[in-house]
């Protein structure tokens, strides 16, 4: 998805604006001209300045025509349904990790997580477990056990080791 | 013992040789596999090198890298497709070079003039570093932040032909460098009331989702049909590397040093001294006219400079704090959290352990001979590995690597966001080097600025009066402004 560079100035320039606004409440250090909001503000303006240059170029552009005289280009793949349901299950499954890893414990997420993303990219379905399980045990092994990392257990607390 | 002995010991102990050999199979098999770069290879050793003393994780980082830039070249000559972005300015010379048979003489050149390129840039690294160290001991707040201010310049320079959106960038890389109480008032900044927010964003968490989490998603949505692999028996890939190298010996020189430099200088890594020098090659060559149609000219010097370049890299890494590529901005943070600081003073404090970066340079590139050679013999087996399986594989590596710097499921969102940001940036044409490049040295732009604002008490005059500042001040306005003026007067000439 490509966005025309007019957009990204524009939001950018609120993402400038917003900064600057912000900065004016971080507080001074007494008896020092230069505080915390020096760094944010410094370039919260130079942001705002490319942020108004990409919108001159971003009209430019449309004034100039061809593909960069759109609002919005969208990728060859958001045109076909297993490409954007490959792209949403990519992100997805890491949202899966983050929410459910301390309930679930770490095998069984890694096991789903890997089997999704298996199924997904088109493994072959004899493989789909069997890969999924031995890999989880083999990254929990390398980190549970040789790195010390505390890999959660969740509901498989009853055969930690 | 001495300094260099205490080095010897080091880098010759058992476990470490073992490290970099296991380093080294990773690299092959990173670089050889399209769409696996070698920033990628070392953002993946990350959370494991964590475990490590310092000299074994270092020595994971320069062998694997240095064994992915060569191993790039293996699918770009047999498949048309290159393994690291460092080859893809030699992918088309390659492949043509196979269809003529050649394919042996195409991954040899590649092989021993990436060991010479190697060789070439350590040996600068070692002169270089040492002396630039002595000079940087007197710089003071004003010089590193001018030093600093022209590094990030030339990563915007020299990472795009966009320089406007590689500013972009670089602005919202120093922007996240500004997240948590690190700052001159230990305020948080931008944390948005978040606990987890107070102590920054992790670099790794940012670096894993930045180069592995947006390659995955690449790797989801691509719609290209899966490439053939050439099948053509392989012979000896030595034969006729002594003839090339008497043939080419000022190509080599030129690639390796221009490669050096390049990777020297900030931002610029591997893959656009691969470009650079692969032009300048064609431009000073006797037969320009045969480049494209399978010449190894290019491949040779190309090859070497890709290679030196890594080492080149180090120069600024080292004596800075100043990455020369992404992968040094990578090795920055694993030396911050092995207690090794980058600076002047790590070469005066703890020469042995520079002396043994040294050593573990000249060890990378030399197995990497033998064992490129074995990698070339098995090259069609790891082409073969289905990258379906790959890559969920190392998208949980990557989960599970980003949790366990801080035992946080917080890294794992800092992981996954910064991916997806980095996927739809290249997308729209911002380069994310720049934006890497910010993370880093943010801190340490702020830092030097507020000191040196603090010091000068109003009076800008001090931050260009030191002779070193102030030269460091003049190029950096000049990177600037020049292409500007150059525009203006260039328009008033043709007017």
């Amino acid at each position: 998805m490509k966005l025309n560079d007019a957009v990204w100035g524009a939001l950018l320039l609120l993402l400038s604006a917003a900064l600057l606004v912000h900065v004016q409440s971080f507080p001074t250090i007494p008896g020092q001209k230069v505080g915390p909001a020096l760094f944010p503000g410094a370039i919260a303006v130079a942001l705002g300045v490319c942020a108004v240059l990409l919108v001159l170029k971003g009209l430019a552009a449309r004034g100039a025509g061809g593909e960069s005289a759109e609002w919005i280009v969208l990728d060859d793949w958001t045109r076909r349904g297993h490409y954007v349901f490959a792209f949403f299950v990519t992100i997805g499954v890491n949202i899966f990790y983050i929410l459910a890893i301390d309930w679930l414990g770490f095998l069984i997420v890694g096991t789903v997580y890997l089997s999704v993303l298996f199924v997904v990219y088109g493994v072959g379905r004899k493989w789909v477990l069997p890969i999924a399980v031995i890999v989880t045990l083999g990254i929990h092994y390398a980190f549970y056990k040789l790195l010390k990392v505390p890999l959660p257990w969740g509901l498989l607390q009853g055969v930690a080791y | 013992m001495t300094a260099w002995e205490q080095a010897f010991v080091l880098v010759f102990q058992p476990y470490n040789i073992f490290v970099m050999l296991a380093a080294s199979l990773f690299g092959l098999f990173v670089g050889a596999v399209p769409g696996l770069t070698a920033t990628m290879a070392t953002a993946l050793l990350v959370p494991v090198t964590f475990f490590m003393a310092p000299i074994p994780a270092i020595a994971a980082i320069v062998t694997a890298t240095a064994m992915a830039i060569f191993s790039g070249d293996i699918p770009g000559c047999l498949m048309r497709m290159p393994g690291t972005p460092a080859s893809a300015a030699y992918t088309d010379e390659a492949y043509a070079m196979t269809r003529k048979g050649q394919a042996e003489l195409a991954l040899g050149a590649g092989l021993v003039f990436s060991a010479i390129g190697g060789l070439f840039g350590t040996a600068v690294l070692i002169v270089a570093a040492p002396t630039l160290a002595e000079f940087a001991l007197k710089f003071s707040s004003y010089e590193y932040f001018w030093l600093v201010l022209l590094g990030l310049t030339c990563a915007v320079f020299m990472t795009s032909d966009r320089p406007l959106k590689g500013f972009v960038s670089l602005l919202l890389g120093l922007l996240i460098a500004c997240v948590g109480l690190n700052n001159p008032a230990a305020f948080p900044r931008l944390t948005f009331g978040s606990t987890e927010m107070l102590g920054g964003l992790g670099m790794i968490p940012l670096m894993i989702g930045m180069f592995a989490i947006s390659e995955i998603i690449r790797f989801a949505v691509d719609t290209n049909p899966p490439l053939k692999i050439v099948d053509q028996p392989l012979g000896n890939v030595f034969k006729g590397m002594w003839g090339l190298t008497k043939k080419y010996p000022m190509q080599i020189l030129r690639g390796s040093a221009l490669g050096t430099l390049v990777g020297a200088l900030p931002g610029a890594g591997a893959d656009i001294a691969a470009w650079m020098s692969y032009a300048v090659s064609k431009k000073f060559s006797k037969e320009p006219e045969k480049f494209g149609t399978g010449h190894v000219e290019g491949i040779v010097e190309s090859g070497s400079a890709n290679n030196s370049a890594l080492a080149g890299a180090w120069i600024p890494a080292l004596v800075f704090g100043i990455p020369g590529d992404s992968i040094t901005a990578i090795v920055i943070g694993v030396l911050y959290m092995k207690n090794m600081n980058p600076g002047p003073t790590l070469f005066t404090n703890n020469p042995q352990n520079i002396y043994a970066v040294y050593l573990l340079f000249i060890i990378a590139n030399l197995i990497m001979i033998p064992l490129g050679w074995w990698c070339i013999k098995v090259s069609k087996q790891i082409l073969k590995v289905p990258r379906n399986v790959l890559m969920p594989i190392i998208m949980l590596f990557c989960v599970v690597g980003s949790f366990a710097i801080n035992n946080t499921a917080f890294d794992v969102t800092v992981m996954l966001v910064a991916g997806i940001a980095a996927y739809v940036m290249e997308d729209n044409g911002f380069p994310i080097a720049p934006a890497i490049l910010g993370v880093v040295l943010g801190g340490m732009l702020e830092e030097n600025l507020v000191s040196s604002m603090i010091k000068a008490d109003g009076d800008f005059s001090a931050f260009f009066t030191r002779p070193v500042a102030g030269t460091l001040a003049a190029l950096t306005l000049a990177v600037w402004f020049l292409p500007i003026v150059m525009k203006r007067l260039r328009r008033l000439a043709g007017a």
